[in-house]
């Protein structure tokens, strides 16, 4: 198909709601052809921003660009977008290929051309057998492509896509990403997606923003993100993970190991040029479930399981550790005996892949440091 | 709940509401029909009276008549309320909601009493024609006839479709505004393509309404019409005037009325039928400042439109203060139209209070029983039930008067000039009110509720009054205090059926009004205003809504 995506450019973007000042001065770039996502919690202000682009929301301060096209003060219909709706906003008086049909009726497109790509989009979305129904007599997923469907026709510059599976149910959701997924890479069409959902932002994204309060705190592709949450906020709003207060200790030469409790270091000498030989600092350690182990030889956190759940693929233990913190940990049912409940442990981690804070989690201290 | 065939309490108590629609309603409509197709005098089978009604120019005109009002009023409601609406729910208005209980309280006063005061208003000797010629010489068109029934009843009905509209934009999604717009269809061509078609069943539901009570109307035309005949008026004359009057041939006009009427109801049922959508709104449409020409131009087609729906009721209340001589009014304030309305007419209100006070009662009762066996107990009984309860809608209320007159004004049942046979009207009449807001109330309650407290031994009347009541009540109260407002108001069925006895506050305006005595006139309108607004604000905290479902 066609590809006459954009990219889009933040400069200094401002979201004002009288005095209060829910996004202050934003930059991000995304890229032609781009599967861009947008995630946080709700009220973080990635709906906001979506709808900025979309232009039903004003921009208080700085500039959005398509391409390199400033938008801020073109209206809606003329943004050349395709937008998908939270609740469809499938018109309810339409059938589905009227629906389809209504933004190339407004493109003034000819009758005959309309119903060509009108019938070849629901092909794409794989609805072509219910073009001549009324919305209500759509299921949820179907009404899901007709919206994708009216929202691709018209060949949009940018396709933007507001929490699109929130009321689907789960297995639906998980067929309807990949299609969402499919589609686009097949129509290479540039696309904003916003969702608090990450392990949805994780499976459909070729980057992701993650937002909290108006700011955004990370921009990476979902591996990045993953390993290497840019903050403590990334680092438990992605995935499961352990928060750990730990103090980093250098010593002569460089070397370096972070002290967990009493009797447990870890040797991480690439953290060696953060602070003056012989001084201790403060970090936290963000360490996810997969990331402990049971040590064998004796060293290591100990603590006692209090709770056992077996999955299948894995079995999660929940183990008391001596300073009181309860630690969520994914032990791979094919590894060694499961630890039963009331029995003592040691927990070892695995250093190459956590990731070590200061004290206040806004900094990853293993960036930057070549890792 | 069960669905067996049981007979239990229920039963019987569905027996008897169904005896008494037999009575009241099916009854009185038979023997309607059996008075127009039997001539009066000889008592055989004749047609007479049909062939008389269709071949006679002298009726058709009158028919024409009011085809011709009903159909422009409905037309003039929808295009004057329908913007009014759309403007209140995109626009923020300074006072909306003010506006709002305003625009409620115009529309639940008898339309003759706008009638009456557009006449005091634009009228040969009214104060704003008098104005005009006196400053500028210039004479002012006339009010009487057409013009002024259709003046009179579009800001009395309109505000009908405005809390009808309001209630269906409620329901409109702004993400289909915003799909519509992203899409590059904007301003009036989003508005006809998306919003009409959402709002077009709400439109013919609130369109049907309006058309029935302009048909059905009778003070208007007859106060302001002047000469300009339409049906009820037809009717009234042919059944009270003392010369020449013939019960039969106004019963012959009232079954055509009747089959016209619900020729009407069905035609509009069909068509909304198929055009229904179930919306809810995520997002509802949230009211934006505009901004320069546009705000001003809204503002002033919502305040305009208020004052004019007020205009009646408020000129009516500064009358009734002012100093009278005899029928005139003269400079000065004074009190002396209400001491003249409670020494002339006080017995008017004192039947009002006993004669609406007893008929709320009852309806508050029925209603409870009446929207449980349809909402809970669903079966042919429950539904014809349902049916019998929703005629009054196309049945108007002086064809219902004569029909209850023709039936109770002899043996074996004597009740024409007693407070019963107003009673049992006025129930029949205002009872949907009440029915349809209690099963609005009822449909949210769960069945396992009641089946939990049955099964906890308690018994069927006792599970209805202890816990079903109860979490039905504001849903009838709130339907009861709208149909009360309705009977205080009301006046084509009690002027058929009124004597001097059983004179209400709404007759004795009216005959007033006939006789000239406008101050007392005024006087009681202005208690009926001040009586239906109190009942309304009683009605707010009730509900805890700001508009009315009617």
């Amino acid at each position: 198909m066609h590809n006459m995506s954009v990219a889009i450019s933040f400069q200094d973007i401002v979201k004002k709601y009288g005095d209060t000042t829910v996004i202050p001065e934003l930059n991000l770039d995304i890229q032609k052809g781009e599967f861009f996502t947008l995630l946080g919690p709700s009220g973080c202000g990635k709906t906001t921003l979506l709808r900025m682009v979309a232009g039903f929301n004003s921009i208080e301060g700085g500039a959005l660009a398509f391409n390199d096209k400033v938008m801020n003060d073109v209206p809606p219909g003329k943004r050349n977008i395709g937008m998908v709706f939270q609740n469809y906003a499938i018109f309810p008086h339409l059938s589905v290929s009227e629906n389809v049909a209504f933004g190339l009726q407004n493109r003034k497109v000819a009758k005959a051309e309309q119903q060509r790509r009108v019938s070849e989009m629901l092909y794409t979305v794989q609805i072509d057998q219910y073009k001549n129904r009324m919305p209500k007599n759509l299921s949820g997923g179907q009404q899901q492509r007709v919206a994708l469907a009216r929202a691709i026709v018209i060949n949009p510059d940018v396709l933007l896509m507001d929490e699109p599976l929130s009321n689907l149910d789960a297995k639906l959701r998980v067929d309807m990403r990949n299609a969402i997924k499919s589609i686009q890479r097949e129509v290479g069409i540039t696309t904003v997606y916003v969702t608090h959902d990450q392990e949805e932002a994780m499976a459909v994204s070729d980057r992701i923003a993650v937002m909290n309060s108006g700011v955004i705190q990370q921009i990476g592709t979902p591996r990045e993100i993953y390993q290497r949450p840019s903050n403590l906020f990334v680092a438990t709003f992605i995935g499961r993970t352990n928060v750990i207060d730990a103090k980093l200790e250098t010593g002569e030469g460089g070397s370096a190991a972070v002290r967990v409790g009493r009797d447990y270091s870890l040797s991480m000498p690439e953290l060696g040029e953060l602070a003056k030989s012989g001084q201790s600092l403060d970090v936290r350690l963000s360490v996810r479930p997969e990331e402990f182990v049971l040590s064998e030889d004796g060293q290591g956190l100990a603590g006692k399981v209090v709770n056992n759940v077996f999955l299948g693929l894995n079995t999660h233990l929940i183990v008391l550790l001596d300073n009181g913190q309860e630690v969520e940990v994914i032990q791979q049912s094919a590894s060694t005996e499961t630890a039963e409940i009331g029995q003592t442990v040691r927990l070892a981690i695995l250093p190459e892949t956590i990731n070590v804070y200061d004290a206040s989690g806004e900094r990853n201290l293993n960036r930057g440091t070549g890792r | 709940m069960n669905r067996m065939k049981r007979w239990d309490i229920w039963s019987l108590i569905t027996f008897v509401i169904f005896a008494g629609y037999l009575i009241f309603l099916a009854l009185p409509l038979f023997m309607l029909l059996i008075k127009s197709f039997f001539d009066g005098t000889t008592g055989e089978f004749s047609l007479a009276y049909f062939t008389k009604f269709f071949s006679k120019a002298y009726y058709m005109n009158a028919v024409w008549n009011s085809i011709k009002v009903t159909v422009c009023v409905t037309l003039l409601s929808v295009i004057v309320a329908g913007p009014l609406a759309y403007i209140m729910t995109i626009a923020k208005i300074k006072g909306s909601g003010t506006i709002r209980i305003l625009i409620l309280i115009s529309s639940m006063s008898a339309p003759f009493i706008g009638a009456y005061a557009w006449i005091l208003l634009l009228g040969r000797n009214g104060v704003i024609t008098n104005f005009f010629h006196d400053v500028f010489g210039f004479r002012m068109p006339d009010v009487y006839g057409f013009s002024g029934i259709l003046l009179v009843l579009t800001l009395q009905l309109s505000p009908l479709i405005f809390m009808y509209v309001s209630g269906a934009l409620k329901n409109v999604d702004n993400s289909l505004m915003e799909a519509a717009e992203s899409m590059n269809c904007t301003g009036l061509k989003k508005m006809w393509k998306i919003l009409v078609p959402l709002i077009t069943p709400t439109l013919l539901a609130g369109g049907l309404l309006v058309f029935m009570r302009a048909f059905a109307d009778f003070g208007t035309p007859m106060l302001i019409g002047e000469g300009f005949r339409t049906v009820p008026v037809l009717i009234f004359n042919e059944f009270i005037s003392e010369v020449g009057g013939d019960d039969g041939f106004a019963a012959a006009i009232s079954v055509i009325v009747v089959v016209f009427a619900t020729a009407v109801f069905l035609l509009q049922k069909f068509v909304a039928n198929r055009k229904s959508y179930s919306m809810s709104a995520l997002n509802p449409i949230e009211p934006k400042k505009l901004k320069g020409v546009a705000n001003a131009a809204a503002h002033i087609y919502v305040y305009l439109f208020t004052i004019l729906a007020m205009m009646p009721q408020t000129y009516v209340a500064y009358t009734s203060f002012q100093k009278t001589s005899g029928k005139i009014f003269v400079d000065g304030y004074s009190l002396d139209s209400y001491k003249a309305a409670f020494s002339k007419v006080g017995d008017s209100i004192y039947n009002t209070f006993i004669i609406a006070g007893i008929t709320i009662v009852i309806i508050t009762l029925a209603a409870m029983l009446i929207a449980y066996v349809t909402v809970k107990r669903k079966g042919a009984v429950a539904n014809l039930l349902d049916t019998f309860s929703m005629l009054p809608y196309i049945v108007p209320g002086s064809i219902l008067g004569i029909a209850l007159l023709v039936t109770f004004n002899k043996p074996p049942l004597v009740l024409s000039g007693t407070m019963i046979i107003l009673i049992a009207a006025f129930t029949i009449r205002r009872l949907p009110y009440t029915i349809r807001s209690s099963a609005a109330v009822l449909h949210q309650v769960n069945d396992s509720i009641e089946e939990a407290a049955i099964s906890l031994g308690s018994s069927t009347m006792r599970t209805f009054f202890k816990i079903t009541v109860p979490m039905m009540i504001s849903g009838v109260f709130a339907g009861a205090i709208i149909s009360w407002i309705s009977i205080i108001t009301e006046l084509s069925t009690s002027i058929i059926l009124y004597t001097g006895n059983t004179r209400t506050m709404t007759v004795a305006v009216y005959t007033e009004v006939v006789r000239g005595n406008y101050g007392v006139a005024a006087a009681l309108s202005t208690m009926l205003t001040v009586i239906t607004v109190i009942s309304l604000l009683l009605f707010f905290k009730l509900s805890g809504k700001k508009e009315v479902t009617m």
